[in-house]
C-alpha cells in the first residue's frame, strides 16, 4: 500500500463523504492521484464499502441483536473456512470471526425480534452437523461501535481563544 | 480604595494580553467555531489518564523531589537523547516544572538583572515580553517577516545584540506563525551565539509538531551550544496534555540549581498527579515509537494542508507553516487592519480568530488561525470566512 492510500484510508475512515478535491488536499496530492488510490483501494477489495454507523436505538424499527459463541468440530478437509462459509451465508448473520480462546467462531447475528433470534439460533445454527454448542449472549446496550462513541459527545472544554 | 499606591507601577504598566479582549467578546456568543485555541483539541490518551488514576488510586498525593520525580527526570532524559539528540544528567541538569510557563518565567527571572537586554524574535508567544519585565529587563524585540516566512536570521540576531544583552529567546517552531529553523539556519545562529557569548532561551515545546518531511532539530544539539543554552520543553503540544500543567528546564548544572531554588521557594514541586502522567506518556512513547504523537500529528498535518489551501483559494497570501498548529495568513489585501478583520468575522461570520497584532506591532496584516479543531468544523469556517472575504472585497 502507498503513503497517499494509507493516508486516504486514516481521512476516509472518519469521513468518507469528504469530497474529493479537500480530500486530496488533504492527503497532500492531486484530485487525479487521488482518485486513482481511491479506485485502487476498492480494485484491491482493501474498501468494500461505504456505510454509515447508524444507532439504531434512536429509531422506531424492532431489532435485536446477539453475539453468539459457536464451538465446531472442524471435518477432514474442510475446516474452519468451510464451516464459517455455511455459517456467513445467512441473512441473520452480520459478522463471523474465527477466535483463538475457548470457542471457535463468533457469530454476531441480528434479527428483529428475540423469537426470530432465538429460532435462527435452534434451527438453522445448532442443526449444521459440524456445530457442536452454541452460547448466545444479547447485546443489551451499545455504547461504542467503529470508533464512534453512541452517548453524547464529550463538550470541548477549552477556553474559546488561548494563546 | 485607591490601589494604585500599592502597586508596582512596572507590573502595573504592562498591557493586559490582546487575546483577552477578543476572548471576552467571543465567550458571549454563541454558535462560534473558534479557531483562536492555543492548545490540541484532542483529549489527552486514555492510558496517559489512567496512570494518574491509578497512581491516586494508590494514595500517591505528598511533594516529590523539586526537581520532580527521579524516574520522570530519567525518562525526559531518555526522550531527550532519543528524539533529538541531546543528553541530560536527570539528576543535576533537569528540573521539572509547572507547565513551560513556569520555566520560562524563572528560566528568565534567575539570568535578568535590572537594565539586562533580552532577544525576543516576534511576532510570538504573548508571555515572553511581559516575564521579561517582570523580570526586572527589557525585552527588546526582532522583527521577523513575511519575506523570510518569519525565520530568525543570524544576521538580524547580530545587529541586535548590544553589551547589555543577556539572552536571546529562541521560539520555534513558533507560534503564531508556524515557522520552523532548519539546521544551518540553527548554526548560523549559533555562531553569532558564541561570538557575542550569549545564552539562548530555547523555547521548543511544538518540536514533536513539524511537517513536510521535516524533523526537529533542537538547538542544542548544535555542537558547543548546550553549555550555553536553557532549554524548555512540556508535554502540552505534544500529548494534549495542556491542563495537567507539566514542563521542564534543562541545562548546565550551575543554571539549574539557581533555578531550581527559584522554583523550590516558590512553586516546591509540579503536581503529583500530572508528574505520574507524564512519566506514563514518555515511557510508553519510548516503547510505542511515539504512537499517540503520531497519531496526531498525522491528524494536524492533514488539516494543516486544508487550511492553507482553503486561504490561499480565497486569494489570501499564506505561507506553508511548517510547524506547531497554526496558520498565519495576510489578509492585508481586504483593506482591513488585523483587529478589524477579526472583529468583524467575530460579529459577522461567527469565527474567532487572533489578530496578528495580540503577538507583536509587527504582527499587522496578519492573523493567526489554530487547526486544532475537527475537520468538520475547519471546513465550515473556511466557508464562512471565504464568503466573509468575498463580501469586504465587494
Amino acid at each position: 500500500m502507498t503513503q497517499l492510500e494509507s493516508r486516504l484510508l486514516d481521512l476516509m475512515r472518519e469521513d468518507c463523504r469528504l469530497p474529493l478535491e479537500k480530500l486530496a488536499v488533504m492527503a497532500g496530492a492531486t484530485p487525479a492521484e487521488t482518485a486513482e488510490a481511491v479506485a485502487e483501494l476498492e480494485r484491491n477489495k482493501v474498501i468494500l464499502r461505504y456505510a454509515p454507523v447508524v444507532n439504531w436505538d434512536r429509531t422506531d424499527r424492532d431489532r435485536v441483536e446477539a453475539m453468539i459463541e459457536v464451538r465446531v468440530q472442524p471435518q477432514r478437509e474442510m475446516g474452519f473456512d468451510a464451516v464459517a462459509r455455511r455459517i456467513y451465508q445467512f441473512d441473520e448473520v452480520k459478522s463471523v470471526y474465527l477466535m483463538s480462546g475457548a470457542y471457535d467462531l463468533l457469530v454476531l447475528v441480528e434479527a428483529r425480534t428475540l423469537k426470530e433470534l432465538a429460532l435462527f439460533v435452534s434451527e438453522k445454527l445448532s442443526t449444521l452437523d459440524t456445530v457442536t454448542g452454541t452460547s448466545t449472549s444479547f447485546v443489551l446496550k451499545r455504547y461504542k461501535e467503529d470508533g464512534v462513541v453512541f452517548e453524547d459527545e464529550h463538550n470541548d472544554g477549552r477556553l474559546v481563544i488561548s494563546a | 480604595m485607591n490601589y494604585e499606591r500599592f502597586l508596582n507601577p512596572a507590573i502595573a504598566a504592562v498591557p493586559p494580553s490582546g487575546i483577552r479582549r477578543f476572548f471576552d467578546m467571543a465567550s458571549s456568543m454563541k454558535g462560534t467555531i473558534s479557531l483562536g485555541v492555543g492548545e490540541p483539541d484532542f483529549v489527552t490518551p486514555y492510558h496517559i489518564r489512567d496512570a494518574a488514576i491509578t497512581s491516586l488510586l494508590r494514595g500517591e498525593t505528598s511533594y516529590t523531589a523539586n526537581r520532580g520525580m527521579p524516574e520522570l527526570r530519567e525518562e525526559i532524559a531518555r526522550y531527550l537523547e532519543g528524539r533529538f539528540g541531546v543528553g541530560y544528567d536527570p539528576a543535576t541538569e533537569i528540573v521539572v516544572t509547572v507547565g513551560a510557563s513556569e520555566a520560562i518565567d524563572t528560566a528568565l527571572r534567575i539570568i535578568t538583572g535590572p537594565g539586562d537586554e533580552i532577544l525576543v524574535p516576534e511576532p510570538s508567544y504573548v508571555s515572553y515580553s511581559p516575564s521579561v519585565i517582570f523580570a526586572g529587563g527589557t525585552p527588546v524585540p526582532i522583527v521577523t517577516t513575511r519575506e523570510t516566512d518569519f525565520r530568525l536570521t543570524a544576521e538580524a540576531v547580530r545587529a541586535a545584540v548590544t553589551p547589555r544583552t543577556k539572552a536571546l529567546i529562541l521560539p520555534y517552531p513558533n507560534n503564531p506563525t508556524g515557522a520552523i529553523l532548519e539546521k544551518d539556519e540553527l548554526e548560523a545562529i549559533a555562531r553569532v551565539v558564541a561570538e557575542t557569548g550569549i545564552l539562548v532561551l530555547a523555547d521548543e515545546i511544538y518540536g514533536e509538531l513539524t511537517y513536510g518531511g521535516r524533523q526537529h532539530v533542537s538547538f542544542v544539539s548544535i555542537p558547543g551550544m548546550k553549555e550555553r543554552t536553557i532549554l524548555i520543553n512540556c508535554l502540552s503540544k505534544s500529548f494534549a496534555m495542556t491542563g495537567w500543567r507539566v514542563g521542564y528546564a534543562c541545562g548546565p548544572a550551575p543554571l539549574m540549581d539557581v533555578l531550581n531554588k527559584v522554583h523550590q521557594y516558590a512553586i516546591l514541586c509540579a503536581p503529583r498527579p500530572s508528574q505520574a502522567a507524564a512519566l506514563e506518556a514518555l515511557r510508553r512513547g519510548r516503547e510505542d515509537n511515539y504512537a499517540d504523537v503520531r497519531k496526531m500529528r498525522d491528524a494536524y498535518d492533514a488539516r494543516r494542508r486544508l487550511m492553507v489551501d482553503g486561504f490561499r483559494a480565497m486569494g489570501l497570501d499564506c505561507f506553508e507553516p511548517l510547524g506547531a498548529f497554526y496558520v498565519f495568513p495576510c489578509i492585508a489585501s481586504t483593506g482591513l487592519s488585523s483587529e478589524e478583520f477579526c472583529q468583524r468575522l467575530l460579529r459577522e461570520k461567527n469565527v474567532a480568530c487572533v489578530p496578528g497584532t495580540a503577538f507583536a506591532p509587527s504582527g499587522e496584516g496578519y492573523i493567526r488561525c489554530s487547526y486544532a479543531t475537527a475537520i468538520e468544523k475547519l471546513n465550515i469556517a473556511l466557508e464562512r470566512m471565504s464568503a466573509f472575504v468575498k463580501e469586504i472585497r465587494g
